[in-house]
């Protein structure tokens, strides 16, 4: 049946890129137009003529209004105190589960429909990334960094609404369906012994859970590709065509990410609506290279930078297909507070009023005049909030190009918010033998973090999950679990409030370790540490360059009860845009740790051939001389010996041959030294020999 | 090998062959350690140029992105750092400087606060990691110092990986070289903070050598891999007043936190310590390499190979490594040396294929890097900050540059070169997907870019230990061939197992003494003499009482008669020695092999003082006079001064001197501490008594 499916794809794709392409000059409007267009002569050869109108007439009578797929696209820019840029593209597309398009679908990607329905997906992530994100430098507080900051490599989580006894069996098929369309070695993920089921400290708890990482893949435009073919418009019109490989590649922090769940868009819906979140986030440097002068001074001026200068490319319109599309541009609380107060100085000498969306300010001025600002809501006054600029594109003044610059006019510094705990994990110990794995939890002092009254300090508990899976060569001994709190040692029972271990079991599960410590609010450093073996691998099981060693995965550690979201004071306008509505959701804040290279016993694999060898040889000695023991039989030899000329003409041979030479040996034994002395002069003869026929040959 | 076979039985020939073999120990004996010896001297012949063995490498494959704009800036920071020597106070002020050059670079900044650990022998932690647990009991808070840390991220890489780069730096007592080298390290650091193609991070320590440049190595390193938890709190309270910090880390504390945040980054793939000397050398800018770590562990081969091939090819650096000196200038080398240049020149006349035999010069030359590569593993001791990574499995080496002159017109040029040359092996390392180990990790280096591998050193040694087990035998089989000349007849009375037993007890009791030897010097140390030559004194007195009370316990009998026993005696003697060596050879090759060269001769020609009446007088001299010779040769404390003697010249020999020297040996946990006093020791003093045995 799939195949069948995957042979009209192409088909209907060619139609739906056809149709785009006309589209963009006629309007909002044509959607049901559209369907019908593409939809006829597909649905021919399937069911016949009569059946498919019939079909298609019922579902419009069910009515075309409602059941609507719809795709946004938006794009997020944010400078970074560290003079980097963030960029974050979103899109999403909402396809409502109903039988109106029948297989086939307007917007959303059929690949992904089709994954949903046969593996029964609930809820799904993918990440591709490459580079490590600094949690301390671009921030650990904020939606962006917990929810897109993702481990190096290839992150796959999935929960499926199947029965228990199924999800093992989804997991593989769904494995080798995203490795088939991704092009990377997902499908790796199917051996029990990569994948865990975590049901305590990872985040949408379930028992049809299953996680799985592969920390060394290598991310590039062969996996961007396949993820940039899931859009309707590709790379080729909107807010997409700004991904052009080079420049998106040179970034310092690169993480492509898909993401499926289901919504239920009212309460009183039947069903729940399949969404497919496509982000990608990129860290990247204004200028390709750091120019010199600006290290030497403490204050410097932070680049200016443009879309243009960025990605190399421009946004040339928007995607036809796109029901919003908009770009973004949000200056950090921090930042906002340090340009009120450089306003405050400025004011002095200059008298121009100054308000308080800050477009206007002495510190950086911004080409295009925004359509809408944002500004947080916050439950304390004192602090002050984050803006953010929305542009839409193709409603601006200029449709046809939008370039955003973005110039630095005098230096500012500023700092982003940080995660209220800087977690590091790091190896202890040395050598092939054992070692130890440390998690520790530091605060990033006394301003940052969790903002808590004295009075409730004492008896305020901080809850930190902390899931950690081990590959089952790194033998870990749960029992030497150790929690320092404060450089103290505490005993386990004290500080962790709930923990989930599962053993490894060799070659078949890897060991996973879910806790859920409670510290103290006030705690300054924390750290837990884990005493392990190293184990033995077959020599089938070592991958290719196994020199270099193994990967621990990144541990996963996550604040429950602190929230990192954004809320709006402009409720109404969100509702069409995904991106900044999702900063709303309560989503806890996640800090991945980095991940760790154990090096292990290595065989040495270009040497096979001196092992057969010295194996062959110890066997041969051995089975040699215990056959020649076995057989001998003395009284037998010595009749052999004295029985002479007997046997056949070569034997006598030998017989003759050795009779000469067996006198001396039965005479005495001081003959040994004659025999000796006769034997070196043997040898002197042959080395002389041999020495002039060399000088003659030579 | 039993003897008693019927002689009309034909045995088999390996057995026929051991027969042979032991029948004629004394010729193969001679053979074996003449050959023996000529094949270590032959050993420079032998050495294969070196070559680079891991692909991955590719050292000089890319233009050095280095310009004179880095080596501008590190400029700037080595006149800063002349600047602050002549401010009276400077010593917290050098890591502060540092510190904000290195933040400068946008790279990220760490303090490390260490106590100097003092050396005390520890008899029960030799071959294991100093237990930094226990290292609180002995600290002088006032004495300590500050490392500065940078670590420049790679822009994409996930961090697993990490080269390390060592700058010691002398606080107190800083001057131009020492300016130089953190110069020479910051132009290179400065350019790896801005490169794209860095996939390991790179951290930089410029460590405090107040105390010594290893210690501060040493306390970094063991911070990084085995930190204690829980302990920290403790030594700055209880032990240390809060407010001994310096004056101006207090603005670091406030301001950043730095001290207390141990900076980290991934697994060490390799590290690189970076000095420049005063040292000038005529002409041109010259490179020593230092590789030797405790126990006579080497780095991997390729490293030393990029470093060479790099300094040589692209830089024009002289690279050296270390050698004796006075071996140059030795007679008998020159002569030797001419001897095995026309025995090459007529082996090549024989065949022109056949390569054997180097010039003279070069021949002297590869002896005394090789003798000195041997003495410097004998040691066991560091020959720099680079020992410490070794003891965690990180591959490490020493670059001692030593400019021509170090005027200050040069100074750029000078850096430029060095720079580039850490730069491209950097970028090698970089390069490197798996941790080095394609290469060799046992050889002996003839010259930066010759070596001697195992399968080739491991000849001499062999051919050296070989007849010990042989001669053995031998002994052991001809008691029988003494036996009857005993006019006593004692043979009914001391059957060969008894004898034989004894002799073992006496070998195990000897060797039971060498090991309270060994444990003596501890104690002494807590008694707490003040010269070396009285703890010197003490130690010889007290070992001697250890043994004369051990004979008079275990009741050994200095006063036997009977030939037999001092056979059975020495072919104990010479098993002990070939097991002895042969554990040693495991350990530590370059001691076993110096032990055997001493040894082994001696325990094959002792021989009791008695004149055998059957052999002539001149024999009988002879014999005496080589017995003598061998015997007090290879006493440690005669061997040590014979050597000292032979490198330096024997004027201002102090006997305290071996003392000092025994006790650097314990204080860096050599082995060859443990086998000078466990077997070497030993074995002499059993020579000793065959050779003082009354018949």
């Amino acid at each position: 049946m799939p195949k069948e499916i995957l042979e009209y794809w192409p088909h209907l794709s060619a139609i739906g890129v056809g149709a785009s392409v006309t589209l963009p000059g006629l309007g909002g409007d044509i959607h049901g137009q559209y369907i019908n267009m593409s939809l006829d002569p597909i649905d021919w050869p399937m069911n016949g003529p009569f059946s498919s109108t019939l079909g298609i007439r019922s579902a419009l009578n069910c009515g075309l209004s409602k059941v609507e797929e719809k795709f946004t696209e938006e794009l997020l820019l944010k400078p970074l105190p560290d003079r980097k840029v963030l960029a974050h593209f979103h899109f999403e597309s909402t396809a409502p589960r109903t039988q109106y398009y029948g297989r086939h679908h307007h917007l959303f990607p059929k690949a992904i429909a089709q994954l949903v329905q046969k593996f029964s997906i609930r809820e799904m992530e993918l990440s591709f990334t490459q580079g490590r994100w600094e949690y301390e430098s671009w921030g650990g507080y904020d939606p962006i960094s917990s929810s897109s900051a993702k481990p190096p490599g290839v992150e796959l989580w999935a929960v499926f609404d199947v029965p228990v006894d199924q999800v093992d069996a989804s997991w593989k098929n769904l494995t080798h369906s995203l490795s088939g369309l991704f092009c990377a070695s997902i499908n790796f993920l199917e051996s029990s012994t990569t994948y865990s089921a975590p049901e305590l400290a990872f985040h949408p708890a379930s028992v049809n859970l299953r996680y799985g990482t592969l920390p060394r893949e290598a991310v590039c435009t062969e996996n961007l590709t396949p993820w940039l073919k899931l859009l309707p418009c590709r790379d080729k019109s909107g807010i997409s065509s700004l991904l052009d490989r080079p420049s998106i590649y040179r970034g310092f922090y690169h993480s492509q990410r898909l993401r499926l769940r289901h919504v239920k868009i009212r309460a009183d819906a039947p069903d729940s609506d399949t969404v497919l979140e496509q982000t990608l986030t990129v860290v990247l440097q204004p200028n390709g290279i750091r120019s010199k002068e600006s290290h030497s001074s403490k204050r410097k001026l932070h680049p200016t930078w443009s879309m243009s200068s960025l990605f190399g490319r421009k946004i040339e319109g928007r995607c036809a297909l796109a029901k919003s599309s908009n770009v973004y541009l949000q200056l950090e609380r921090d930042l906002v507070a340090e340009m009120k107060r450089l306003k405050e100085k400025r004011k002095i000498f200059d008298i121009s009023v100054l308000n308080e969306d800050l477009i206007e300010n002495p510190a950086f001025e911004i080409s295009i005049k925004p359509d809408l600002v944002l500004r947080e809501v916050l439950s304390s006054q004192t602090e002050s909030s984050s803006l953010t600029y929305e542009y839409s594109i193709g409603k601006s003044a200029s449709p046809n190009t939008f370039d955003l610059s973005f110039t630095w006019k005098s230096p500012v510094a500023w700092s982003c918010r940080k995660p209220p705990l800087r977690a590091s994990r790091f190896l202890m110990g040395s050598g092939n033998e054992r070692g130890t794995i440390a998690i520790s939890l530091r605060s990033m002092g006394p301003d940052e973090g969790l903002n808590v009254s004295d009075m409730d300090k004492e008896r305020c508990v901080l809850p930190v999950n902390i899931f950690q899976v081990v590959p089952w060569y790194i033998k870990v001994y749960f029992h030497t679990l150790k929690v320092f709190i404060d450089e103290k040692p505490m005993s386990v029972l004290d500080a962790v409030e709930k923990i989930h271990i599962s053993p490894s079991e060799d070659k078949v599960s890897p060991g996973v370790m879910e806790m859920v410590l409670k510290l103290p609010c006030g705690v300054k450093s924390a750290t837990i540490t884990l005493e392990f073996d190293k184990g033995f691998l077959h020599i089938d099981e070592y991958p290719p360059d196994a020199n270099q060693g193994f990967d621990i995965p990144s541990a996963i550690i996550t604040f429950p009860n602190i929230e990192a979201s954004i809320y709006f004071d402009q409720e109404i306008t969100l509702k069409d845009l995904p991106l900044l509505s999702s900063f709303q959701e309560k989503n806890p804040i996640r800090y991945y740790t980095e991940v760790l290279l154990v090096p292990l016993t290595t065989p040495d694999f270009s040497m096979p051939y001196n092992v057969i060898t010295i194996t062959c040889t110890v066997f041969a000695l051995y089975f040699g001389s215990l056959l020649n023991v076995l057989r001998r039989r003395v009284s037998e030899e010595e009749r052999l010996h004295n029985a002479k000329g007997k046997s056949g003409p070569l034997s006598r041979l030998i017989a003759k041959l050795r009779r000469s030479k067996e006198i001396q040996p039965q005479s005495t034994t001081t003959s040994s030294s004659l025999f000796s002395s006769k034997l070196i002069l043997k040898i002197i003869m042959v080395a002389a020999i041999a020495i002039c026929w060399q000088y003659l040959s030579g | 090998m039993a003897p008693k076979e019927t002689p009309k039985m034909k045995q088999r020939p390996i057995v026929r062959l051991g027969i042979l073999i032991i029948s004629h120990s004394v010729v193969v004996s001679v053979i074996c350690c003449i050959s023996g010896v000529v094949a270590l001297l032959l050993l420079p012949i032998l050495a294969k140029n070196t070559y680079i063995s891991e692909n991955a490498l590719m050292p000089g494959s890319a233009n050095p992105m280095l310009s004179d704009q880095d080596v501008g800036e590190a400029n700037k920071l080595v006149n800063a750092l002349l600047d602050l020597k002549s401010e009276p106070i400077s010593s917290g002020r050098v890591s502060t400087l540092v510190a904000e050059f290195i933040s400068d670079l946008g790279a990220e900044v760490g303090y490390h606060k260490f106590y100097p650990e003092s050396n005390q022998f520890h008899p029960l932690h030799f071959f294991s990691l100093p237990d930094s647990g226990s290292l609180q009991e002995n600290v002088n808070c006032s004495m300590y110092g500050i490392n500065v840390i940078g670590i420049a991220r790679a822009p994409q890489g996930d961090g697993k990986e990490a080269v390390v780069l060592v700058t010691p730096y002398n606080s107190e007592n800083a001057d131009l070289s020492d300016a130089l080298s953190i110069g020479l390290t910051y132009s290179v650091f400065s350019l790896l903070t801005q490169v794209t193609w860095l996939a390991k991070d790179i951290i930089w320590l410029v460590a405090d050598s107040r105390y010594g440049e290893y210690s501060s190595v040493s306390a970094w390193l063991r911070d990084y891999q085995r930190p204690v938890f829980g302990a920290s709190l403790i030594l700055d309270s209880d032990t240390c007043d809060g407010g001994s910090r310096p004056y101006d880390l207090d603005n670091f504390m406030t301001c950043g936190k730095l001290i207390d945040n141990f900076k980290r980054a991934g697994t060490m793939a390799a590290a690189l310590v970076v000095k420049v000397t005063e040292k000038s050398e005529p002409f041109v800018d010259t490179l020593n390499l230092y590789s030797e770590a405790s126990n006579g562990q080497m780095p991997n081969l390729d490293l030393i190979n990029i470093v060479n091939y790099l300094a040589v090819h692209r830089q024009g650096l002289h690279v050296k490594v270390k050698k004796l000196i006075p071996l140059l200038n030795a007679k008998w080398l020159n002569v030797l040396a001419d001897i095995l240049e026309t025995v090459g020149v007529i082996v090549r006349r024989l065949n022109p294929q056949w390569k054997f035999g180097i010039p003279a010069a070069e021949y002297i030359d590869g002896t005394a890097t090789l003798a000195s590569s041997l003495y410097y593993q004998a040691l066991g001791i560091p020959t720099g900050p680079h020992g410490a990574f070794r003891d965690y499995q990180v591959d490490a080496v020493t670059l001692e540059f030593s400019p021509y002159s170090l005027r200050k017109g040069r100074h750029k040029e000078f850096l430029l070169r060095g720079s580039r040359l850490i730069e491209g092996v950097i970028r090698s390392v970089n390069n490197l997907l798996e941790k080095f180990h394609q290469s060799f990790f046992l050889y002996l280096l003839t010259s930066p870019g010759r070596f001697v591998s195992v399968g080739v050193y491991m000849i001499p040694f062999i051919l050296l230990v070989a007849p010990l087990p042989v001669m053995a035998a031998s002994l052991y089989m001809n008691i029988f061939d003494f036996g009857p000349n005993t006019e006593t007849g004692q043979l009914a009375v001391s059957p060969r197992s008894v004898t034989w037993l004894d002799a073992a007890k006496m070998v195990l009791i000897v060797h039971f003494w060498g090991s309270i030897v060994s444990l003596l010097p501890y104690c002494i140390c807590q008694m707490d003499f003040s010269t070396p030559t009285m703890n010197l004194a003490i130690w010889s007195m007290l070992s001697a009482l250890c043994f004369l009370l051990l004979c008079l316990v275990l009741g050994l009998h200095f006063n036997q008669t009977e030939k037999a026993k001092w056979v059975v005696l020495k072919s104990a003697t010479l098993s002990a020695v070939f097991i002895g060596l042969c554990l040693m050879s495991v350990v530590n090759f370059a001691t076993a092999e110096i032990g055997a060269l001493l040894l082994v001769p001696l325990c094959l020609m002792i021989h009791p003082l008695k004149i055998n009446p059957n052999m002539g007088t001149l024999v009988n001299f002879s014999r005496m006079a080589l017995n003598f010779i061998l015997l007090s040769m290879a006493f440690p404390p005669v061997s040590f001064f014979l050597l000292r003697g032979a490198v330096y010249g024997f004027h201002g020999i102090d006997i305290g001197d071996f003392w000092m020297w025994v006790e650097s040996l314990w204080a860096w946990n050599s082995a060859t501490y443990l086998y000078i006093t466990m077997i070497h020791l030993p074995c002499w003093v059993l020579c000793l008594h065959i050779l003082l045995h009354a018949r």
